[in-house]
């Protein structure tokens, strides 16, 4: 680990403006990813400011029904809080087919969401990267490219999103509310949040450096049921392959893509009378694949109209 | 950098490199080794720590962000003159080959039957309303942080139960 400074906040303002006068400073909080990045330095911040016992852990119900999940609300208690568990049951099955037990409670829902790609290609230093080395190369183009995105991919980055939680807070609409470094609070919807690679993979948000995560927010659960799905090489504590979250009709996916991606042509094609099917197959002609991760056009062909199908029979049951 | 955590009961004063994990503090600077160094990147579950009662990966935690936290290692669980009941039950059970990977696993068992009791959802739940079942698919995917390269993961659910008692 390269060598930094630490200091603790004790107000968000006063963490993000810190985090925009000191030159590569970095927020952490549960630090679960960001430790093990810095420990293979492809994370090297000179500087660190612990948030993570900001007074921001609250769940809270909002006026129109939804929900607001404070950013530095661990993963575990997010997942075991009683209304996420009756109203958001996509967010709860998402949330634990993430990571471990251990990993789960010390990640926040604010982190969860600022995560790395678990491209080998980012991970391993002697190879190209243009999200570890901006203009390097990338060497899962024609590399080991199993786990690659077939969704919204550019020639300079097929690294995909390895986020379960933000596959299901992307179908439930979810927006992210944050404190910039001016002190001003901005509100994204989660869509807004990630980018696509583009020719600058490593600038993976629309979040201006130093701003800080302040929360989550929920609208008022969709009508109809919810489920999480996820494809794995093993069953548990394992990245997906590819994942889907339904709420009502609204549909995304997982491990596909450099963001979540919401299947807004499949939506489409289901709100006009589609079959499941059909609408996938809709949000499938879009799909690219780059040699060993063809597979995952199949495999997201049949896993999302079966996810379908069990939302419906959950919907049906509530 | 200064910090102090209160270790098995004990407020252990620390001056460290802010780099140190948890991990590394407990063992490098406390000289309590029991806590496992296995993989380094919480992909093991060996240095597996109960922090304010609830299970983490130590080697992903720097110890300055533990300041004033009660951290309990598995020389806080248990001692050779007495045994946790959950330590006896690894004995009985011959849940363990090598050991390196136990005080992890014990460590994990113990915040792992606090997140059954406190009701915590796996996705082996499948009715995420009721009261979380007591079965051993829940008990191996709530375990499933902790890897035993010895494969004694039928024991290991064995000692677990064993100790926990298997609810009506």
């Amino acid at each position: 680990m390269r060598p930094f400074t630490y200091e603790r906040a004790t107000d968000a303002k006063a963490a993000v403006q810190a985090a925009a006068e000191t030159p590569n400073a970095k927020f952490i909080a549960g630090g679960t990813n960001l430790l093990d990045l810095m420990k293979l330095e492809i994370e090297a911040p000179a500087h660190l400011i612990d948030v993570g016992r900001l007074p921001l852990a609250q769940i809270e119900d909002t006026a129109d029904g939804g929900l607001r999940i404070g950013a530095m609300a661990t993963n575990s208690r997010v997942a075991a809080d009683a209304r996420v568990r009756s109203r958001y049951p996509v967010l709860t099955q998402a949330i634990v087919a993430g990571g471990s037990g251990q990993l789960r409670n010390k990640a926040t829902t604010g982190g969860n969401l600022l995560q790395r790609t678990r491209c080998a290609y980012f991970y391993d230093t002697t190879k190209p990267c243009n999200k570890r080395v901006p203009g390097s190369g990338c060497g899962a183009l024609e590399g080991l490219n199993r786990n690659s995105a077939i969704f919204g991919a550019s020639h300079a980055c097929i690294a995909t999103n390895p986020s379960d939680m933000a596959v299901a807070l992307a179908a439930l609409g979810a927006s992210v509310e944050t404190l910039s470094p001016s002190g001003e609070a901005r509100t994204f919807t989660l869509d807004e949040l990630h980018r696509l690679p583009g020719e600058t993979p490593h600038i993976e948000t629309h979040l201006i450096p130093g701003e800080l995560i302040t929360a989550v927010v929920l609208p008022p659960p969709p009508k109809g049921g919810q489920v999480y799905r996820k494809v794995r090489d093993r069953a548990s504590y394992a990245a997906g392959l590819a994942s889907v979250a339904v709420a009502g009709g609204n549909v995304a996916l997982g491990a596909v893509a450099h963001k979540p991606w919401r299947a807004s042509l499949a939506e489409a094609a289901l709100g006009s009378g589609a079959s499941p099917s059909e609408a996938i197959a809709a949000e499938l002609a879009g799909a690219s694949e780059n040699g060993r991760n063809g597979f995952k056009i199949n495999l997201v062909s049949r896993l999302v109209p079966a996810a379908i199908a069990e939302a419906r029979t959950n919907g049906r049951g509530a | 950098m200064r910090t102090t955590i209160t270790v098995n009961g004990q407020a252990r004063a620390l001056d460290v490199d802010p780099r140190t994990t948890l991990l590394d503090a407990l063992r490098e600077h406390l000289h309590l080794t029991g806590s496992k160094k296995g993989c380094d990147h919480g992909q093991c579950g060996a240095c597996t720590v109960l922090v304010n009662g609830t299970r983490i990966n130590s080697c992903l935690s720097l110890a300055v962000m533990h300041d004033g936290d009660e951290v309990t290692t598995i020389e806080g669980v248990g001692t050779v003159e007495k045994l946790h009941p959950l330590q006896v039950a690894f004995l009985t059970e011959d849940a363990f080959q090598c050991g390196y990977c136990t005080p992890g696993q014990i460590c994990s068992a113990l915040g792992m039957l606090k997140e059954v009791a406190d009701n915590w959802p796996s996705q082996e739940t499948t009715d995420l309303i009721g009261k979380v079942a007591f079965t051993d698919d829940e008990l191996r995917e709530r375990m499933s942080g902790n890897i035993c390269r010895c494969s004694a993961y039928p024991q290991i659910i064995a000692a677990i139960k064993s100790y926990a008692g298997e609810p009506a």
